[in-house]
């Protein structure tokens, strides 16, 4: 068991050391700012006083090390800084990002575990369905499907569904406007269209991967020599296969989690969902420093996350690892 | 699998037959097209009887083998013939009736053990898998079974090696293991696809020895399927011999290894019996390595206090099984891994560790032939520029020049001036190692590094290639450094042997002297251990070394 | 001994048991080329005449288009009619026309920016499959880190600080993007690495520029072609998804990406003006996905040879 341990605790350490320096380089992305930035960001609010004062909030006076570290120090105790919204303002309301952040946060992670939950059965289903009968008529027009599927963008799915499913026939909202106090059915009501639309792109994306893997899979010398032992065909799949599919196929639930974070962004922005997505872009066009580097935060962070369990299932898995020499 | 019922077999069939493929013929598919791999074959099998299969590479005797199951590979299909197995046609019957026998009374023991076993499960469920899906005995008794067939199979520890995983257990053992998977429903048939080839020699022997016991006390039929002739005439009754699809002959084996008939079996007994004549040691060290370690960590070291002389014009093999070091041996002295400690002499003059530093003629003079013509040749580049490129980088010709000593080159290799065109998929095997030979030689180097050139090859080929290097040793009176696994080969091309063990030299000297007793121990257990073309080798072998160590026991319980 | 030696030999000579000669193949590219297409399947044929209308389209666009790109001709919004084909966007320009205009920006710098990733992430992979050791390690790393943010996420984040241009987004996509094609070309790379000729043309003296362009680099292209087809077609969506969220190009080109957001509000009339921009994004990107499909196929099948 020794060597299991380890290597999950190998593992763990290098994804705490990834975000550490994913949080140093989102940080030091500042220092690609253009010189006039604080200027050009006050506009016509800007003053020497109200430059400085800009200048200091992002940091940009004090060395990099020290700006780096109150930052992620900061972050650690949940403190992401202030937005700069309205910097320059007399009066400043400026709004601590860990507030912005929190309640846009709920509403993604509800939105993407609602597309998990119907997602991932259905694309494994498909997926092993499609590998076990290979070329068949069925496996040749979903692989078009998928195929489509997955060289659309999302907000043409997007707007396709909007338009014929909330539109044309008002079945659902068009968008998908939440609040904290919304009710529960009422805000899967709300999520239909959203979460539908990432369900298509989702599932194409995982139907395919889970395919390959198993097809793969199936095509390794021992699952020949359990045929030639006149092994039954469902024998094979759940004795042989499966318990040597996990690995590949938490590679593919991770991948296609990941690409589900970044799929979210678009697709709240179609709807105007209230979620992180939709802050990050926002802040983006405002140039809104502190909330983009919050939000990016969070997104590697989940990303790297989705790929340390992939990892850690592999290794625990591995018969190699389970039972070493 | 499509089938036709073309070829119904109408005549009768043999009395007391356990297995009789009649007219057999298998497609396989290439590039979306199907071409005839197995044209026409009957074979007839009663029970209790050995069958070897032997043919060089893509003979088909792997297909039938399978075929002899019912079986075809994807990409492969059956497509006329009879496989009657006990009054029952496989190539009729239905896909869940072919299963039952399949695995029950028909077993398959692959070439490659550790990849025909599930990682996940331990060896002792996967060897009671097979009786309880059929229905045969239940789990206690297959269990014993299981402990009883390693222990006759002598493998280490039979009552608990059947709770290690695959990957827990050598590659020996778990053939071993596989083969004794196999016996567990006690089969009438068991098919044996090449089992003992990817083995090292002096494993091999103890598997063969299992093999053959295990079949006769069990009275089970068996197909042994191979390439080497004389590990089939130790196991076989009868031989079949296959080339491109078709039966050549079919003997028993004492009179196929006397008296063969056709001219192409004639061709593959004779193969082994090259040997190159003795001669007076050559004048002079062309390469002289002494005490030298290396190895690719500090703490592991491949090879220790290896001290060799390579004289003009001389062949020095060197013979070791996996693991001893031989190949390092080659890196080291083409400075691909600098030694750790000792030095290598070249002509007089010591020799930079590393390739960075040597000279451009330096590294003309010492050349390397690799063992995989496949990947020795850079499949995008044609002849010519293969051979042209160390013609322009070592002698500076270019142009017509150029070319003019390029098809020289190929009349030297015995190729036609054509080849010049060609890619390295368009040629065979033998002609891809001719090339290989070809551009070494063609900046007249002084010391020529053979690395296994011939083991990858088919015997009738290999052949070739050992002439083809002897003659050119006679012209450019080059020297080789001639490594090895193959005691024929050695045999064949070599003055001066050298024997390597685990990094280490056990024994050197004169060809006539170190094959001649007495010897090193691993010498001699080496030198034994290669199958001979006579019936009952391997037997006399067993039966030796088993009195040997009675002996021994016997010794040290007086004492 | 040396007379039954010759009489064996010539044997084997008599008997004729040479090899046989495998099937030569001796067509030019063009003539192998031709022949595969005629024996493509259905889906692949369909790709690539779209993908040849596309780049048409984008190559003779000012010959094709009826109106200017950036010029207003019309009323806001007018409707599909006569005058203008596909009527007109929020601005009073022709849709048709900016939707041609459009194929040749957005592919434009789809194509550019994959060409840039492709230069220096297949580069930097095929060097560190070459001299391996502590350069593979570093770059790998490197490359870790890199990959460990979201792409889209991250060309926000530079975006926002450095400001949206072209030049601008073009770097940013090509960097980010060249360490799919590191990882990539860098394991098909090590394959060929391993091999024996490389390590023979390092005995012969071939300095590292030779190894990597001569002896590595043909016989990595089929999976760099069709990895160029699949990276093509991420950087073209993640193009037009940054314009459409509209961080990408800037009015008043016309991007298809931005011309999605720009005419949104049309779809809560039930019109589906909006979608055609999406639309062409869509029926290039499966063009491509299907050619790409049917050339793996193929070569995945060639290499299957022993």
């Amino acid at each position: 068991m020794n060597a299991i341990v380890a290597t999950v605790l190998k593992r763990l350490g290098l994804g705490v050391v990834t975000l550490f320096v994913v949080s140093i380089i989102i940080s030091l992305a500042i220092e690609m700012l253009p010189g006039d930035f604080a200027k050009s960001m006050l506009g016509q609010a800007a003053t020497p006083e109200t430059v400085a004062a800009l200048r200091k909030d992002i940091g940009l006076d004090r060395p990099l090390a020290v700006r780096y570290f109150d930052w992620i120090s900061g972050v650690v105790r949940g403190d992401f800084g202030y937005s700069l919204a309205g910097a320059g303002s007399l009066g400043g309301s400026r709004r601590p990002v860990a507030d912005l952040i929190k309640p846009r946060l709920a509403n993604t992670l509800f939105l993407a575990a609602v597309t998990a939950i119907i997602a991932v059965p259905l694309a494994l289903i498909l997926g092993m369905l499609g590998a076990l009968y290979r070329n068949s008529l069925f496996d040749r027009i979903v692989n078009v499907v998928t195929l489509t599927s997955i060289s659309s963008p999302e907000f043409f799915v997007a707007y396709i569904l909007m338009l014929f499913l909330a539109i044309k026939l008002p079945i659902f909202h068009s968008l998908a406007n939440v609040s904290p106090d919304t009710p529960f059915f009422e805000r899967l009501g709300r999520i239909a269209l959203p979460s539908l639309t990432l369900v298509l792109v989702i599932i194409a994306h995982m139907m395919r991967m889970t395919r390959a893997a198993i097809i793969n899979l199936l095509g390794s010398p021992y699952i020949e020599m359990a045929r030639l032992k006149g092994i039954s065909p469902a024998r094979i799949i759940y004795h042989h296969a499966l318990p040597n599919a996990w690995a590949p196929i938490a590679n593919v639930i991770a991948i296609n989690l990941a690409y589900l974070i970044v799929g979210v962004v678009v697709v709240e922005v179609v709807f105007t969902y209230p979620g992180i997505g939709q802050l990050m872009v926002d802040a983006v066009s405002k140039r809104d420093l502190p909330v983009v580097q919050g939000c990016a935060l969070i997104f590697a962070g989940t990303y790297i996350l989705l790929n340390l369990i992939a990892d850690i299932v592999s290794i625990v898995t591995n018969p190699r690892l389970l039972h070493p020499r | 699998m499509s089938l036709s019922k073309q070829a119904v077999d109408r005549r009768s069939s043999t009395p007391g037959a356990l297995l009789e493929i009649l007219g057999l013929r298998i497609e396989g598919q290439s590039d979306e097209a199907w071409h005839e791999i197995v044209k026409g074959v009957d074979l007839t099998l009663r029970r209790g009887e050995v069958l070897g299969l032997i043919g060089e590479s893509g003979a088909g005797k792997s297909t039938i083998g399978l075929a002899a199951m019912g079986y075809a590979r994807p990409g492969c299909r059956i497509t006329a013939g009879s496989i009657r197995f006990d009054s029952v046609n496989l190539a009729d019957v239905s896909e869940a009736e072919r299963r039952k026998i399949c695995g029950a009374r028909i077993a398959y023991v692959a070439q490659s053990a550790a990849a025909s076993f599930n990682p996940a499960h331990r060896i002792i469920d996967q060897y009671v898998e097979a009786p309880l899906q059929h229905g045969v005995m239940g789990k206690a008794e297959a269990k014993r079974t299981a402990v009883d067939l390693f222990r006759r199979l002598r493998l280490p520890d039979a009552e608990h090696i059947g709770f290690r995983y695959p990957h827990q257990v050598s590659g020996g053992q778990l053939q071993r293991a596989m083969t004794a998977m196999a016996m567990a429903c006690r089969p009438d048939l068991i098919i044996f696809d090449e089992p003992t080839t990817a083995l090292d020699v002096t494993t091999q022997i103890e598997v063969l020895a299992a093999i053959k016991d295990i079949v006769h006390q069990f009275n089970t039929a068996a197909i042994y399927i191979t390439h080497d002739l004389a590990v089939v005439a130790q196991m076989a009754d009868r031989v079949m011999v296959l080339r491109y699809g078709e039966l050549v002959e079919e003997a028993p084996t004492g009179v196929m290894l006397t008296k063969p008939q056709h001219a192409y079996t004639k061709s593959l007994w004779a193969v082994r019996s090259l040997r190159k004549e003795e001669e007076e040691p050559g004048e002079g060290a062309l390469l002289s390595v002494h005490g030298v370690n290396a190895g690719y960590r500090a703490a592991v070291k491949v090879l220790q206090d290896i001290s060799i002389e390579v004289p003009r014009g001389r062949t020095v093999a060197v013979v070791g099984e996996s693991g001893s070091g031989k190949s390092t041996l080659a890196r080291v002295i083409t400075g691909l891994l600098p030694p750790l400690k000792g030095q290598i002499v070249f002509d007089g003059k010591p020799l930079p560790p590393a390739l960075k530093g040597r000279s451009k003629d330096m590294l003309r003079r010492l050349q390397m032939i690799y063992q995989s013509p496949d990947t020795a040749l850079n499949p995008r580049r044609r002849v010519r520029d293969i051979l042209g490129r160390p013609l322009q980088l070592h002698s500076g010709l270019t142009g017509k020049a150029r070319e003019r000593r390029i098809v020289e080159l190929l009349e030297m290799i015995e190729l036609d001036q054509h080849f010049i065109d060609r890619l390295p998929g368009e040629l065979s095997g033998g002609q891809k190692q001719r090339i290989c030979i070809a551009r070494a030689v063609a900046v007249e180097p002084e010391l020529i590094i053979c690395d296994e050139v011939t083991s990858a090859l088919d015997q009738i080929i290999a052949e070739g290639i050992l002439k083809l290097l002897l003659r050119l040793q006679k012209e450019l009176n080059v020297s080789y450094l001639y490594i090895t696994h193959d005691l024929a080969t050695v045999k064949a091309i070599a003055d001066w042997i050298v024997v390597m063990r685990d990094g280490r030299i056990v024994q050197q000297g004169a060809k006539g002297q170190v094959l001649t007793p007495p010897h090193h121990p691993y010498t001699d257990l080496l030198l034994s251990s290669v199958p001979e073309m006579a019936t009952g080798w391997l037997d006399n072998l067993m039966a030796e070394r088993a009195a040997r160590k009675a002996q021994q026991l016997l010794k040290s319980a007086d004492q | 001994m040396t007379t039954s030696l010759n009489r064996d030999a010539n044997l084997v000579e008599d008997v004729g048991f040479a090899e046989p000669p495998p099937k030569l193949a001796h067509y030019t590219w063009l003539q192998s080329a031709w022949r595969e297409l005629r024996r493509a399947p259905l889906t692949a044929r369909f790709g690539l005449i779209v993908i040849l209308l596309y780049i048409l389209t984008a190559l003779f666009a000012p010959l094709i288009a009826p109106y200017p790109e950036t010029e207003i001709v019309g009323g806001a919004y007018e409707g599909w009619g006569k005058q203008f084909i596909l009527g007109t966007d929020q601005l009073g320009r022709d849709m048709l026309s900016r939707l041609i205009y459009g194929a040749r920006n957005t592919i434009g710098i789809a194509f550019v920016t994959t060409m840039l990733a492709f230069l220096l992430g297949g580069a930097l992979g095929i060097l560190a499959s070459v001299l391996r050791g502590w350069v593979d390690e570093v770059l790998g790393r490197f490359v870790d880190v890199l990959m460990a943010i979201p792409q889209l996420i991250f060309a926000l984040v530079l975006l926002s600080i450095v400001g949206t241009s072209v030049v601008n987004l073009v770097l940013i996509i090509a960097v980010l993007d060249s360490t799919r094609v590191f990882r990539l070309s860098r394991a098909v790379a090590v394959n060929v690495a391993v091999m024996d000729f490389v390590e023979a043309a390092r005995l012969q003296g071939e300095k590292l520029g030779w190894i990597m362009s001569r002896e590595i680099l043909p016989n990595i292209l089929p999976p760099l072609v069709a990895e160029f087809g699949l990276r093509f077609c991420f950087v073209f969506l993640t193009v037009s998804a940054l314009s459409f969220l509209g961080v990408g190009m800037q009015p008043p080109t016309a991007d298809w990406g931005s011309m999605v957001r720009e005419n949104a509000t049309l779809i809560t009339y039930g019109d589906i003006t909006p979608l055609l921009p999406a639309g062409a994004i869509a029926l290039l990107t499966v063009a491509v996905n299907f050619v790409v499909d049917w050339f793996l196929h193929k070569t995945s099948g060639l290499r299957n040879e022993p």
